[in-house]
């Protein structure tokens, strides 16, 4: 069997998905799709179904704060791989920071759970079908969401910090 | 008789023939700063520090505290050594809430005592938010020595201490800005 490669992978997922791919590159040699929120859990069952591919493994799902892209605020990134082809594929879908709506995928993986709930804590998207859609780190009070870059990154009720020790 | 025993030294007092004089309260600290128990509360690298205190080099013992009390209710001294993240601060309110009086913290590096490094969203600033707390220990981490001094500061602490301190208006209203009593 020919090993897979990255064009190979996304002429697959172009003919499947055409048109919620909303661009491509490659990465530090891994294909990274930007795709439409909606066709997340879509694209990740597909992948994980097919027969040549088998897209088996959740490596991880995180987030990232991108202020100045107007309606496009939050960005969740899942990595996926193949661990029989050894291939991976990063997928980023953006959506706005007012109603941060995202299909859940713990339909496909359990492990996505813990990992749903961790970029929940700390960017404040919201998974769609989530069975427990709560802080998983940071303390239940807490009424922000820490990584996201309007907050700073210093604890506001610091005492001992003088602005003149740091040059500022 | 030779011996290498170190006795603890007599609180000043009267004797005399047959009797010594003195007051309960300094026998009693005399008594209770020799034989503190503490209950170690270790969260990170300085709790590693804390290990090499009740180690035999430096041996935390030789003052009386060789007993880890792994029950905070029957503990005197807590030993907080290391990070408290937010989320621990409430635990570690709880345990000092279930010690009995009377109690005194040693709150171990600059984590414990001003979040050190990790000026942070996730790390509380200090434990004395959360609790009153009667010696610093500086360092990140402090060297056994320094926090065998801290320990003696407390033996102090406990050798002086009047008896009616903790039904003073001044210590409730202490624990009352903390939210407990
Ligand atoms: S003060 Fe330093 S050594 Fe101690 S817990 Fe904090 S970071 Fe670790």
């Amino acid at each position: 069997m020919a090993d897979i490669t990255n064009e190979f992978l996304l002429e697959r997922l172009q003919e499947q998905f055409g048109e919620s791919i909303k661009s491509s590159e490659v990465s530090y040699d891994i294909l990274t799709l930007v795709i439409e929120p909606s066709s997340v859990l879509h694209m990740l069952t597909w992948l994980h179904k097919d027969n040549l591919l088998k897209f088996r493994f959740l490596t991880d799902i995180c987030g990232s704060h991108h202020p100045d892209l107007k309606d496009e605020e939050l960005c969740v990134i899942y990595h996926v791989q193949s661990m029989e082809n050894n291939i991976r594929l990063r997928l980023k879908t953006f959506v706005p920071i007012g109603q941060p709506d995202i299909p859940s995928v713990t339909s496909l993986y359990s492990s996505a759970d813990w990992m749903e709930r961790e970029t929940y804590d700390f960017y404040g998207t919201n998974f769609t079908g989530h069975p427990n859609m709560t802080r998983i780190l940071n303390v239940d009070e807490m009424d922000y969401f820490p990584l996201r870059k309007e907050y700073p990154l210093e604890d506001g009720t610091r005492e001992d910090k003088a602005d003149q020790y740091f040059g500022r | 008789m030779t011996t290498d025993i170190k006795i603890a030294e007599a609180p000043p007092g009267h004797t005399g023939e047959g009797f010594f004089a003195t007051s309960l309260d300094k026998v009693i600290g005399l008594a209770r700063s020799n034989s503190i128990w503490p209950l170690p509360f270790a969260t990170s690298c300085c709790g590693i520090e804390f290990m090499a205190t009740m180690g035999s080099n430096y041996d935390l013992a030789r003052f009386g505290s060789e007993r880890m009390s792994f029950s905070p209710r029957q503990a005197d001294l807590l030993l907080v050594a290391g990070t408290i993240a937010k989320k621990m601060g409430p635990i570690l309110k709880q345990v000092y809430l279930q010690m009995a009086e009377p109690r005194w913290v040693l709150s171990i590096g600059a984590c414990a005592s001003s979040g050190g490094i990790f000026d942070t969203y996730s790390v509380l600033q200090g434990i004395d938010r959360v609790i009153p707390v009667d010696v610093y220990v500086p360092g990140c981490p402090p060297r056994p020595e320094q926090i065998i001094d801290g320990v003696m500061k407390i033996q102090e602490l406990v050798k002086d201490e009047s008896l009616r301190r903790r039904n003073s208006p001044e210590y409730k209203a202490l624990l009352q800005s903390y939210g407990i009593l």
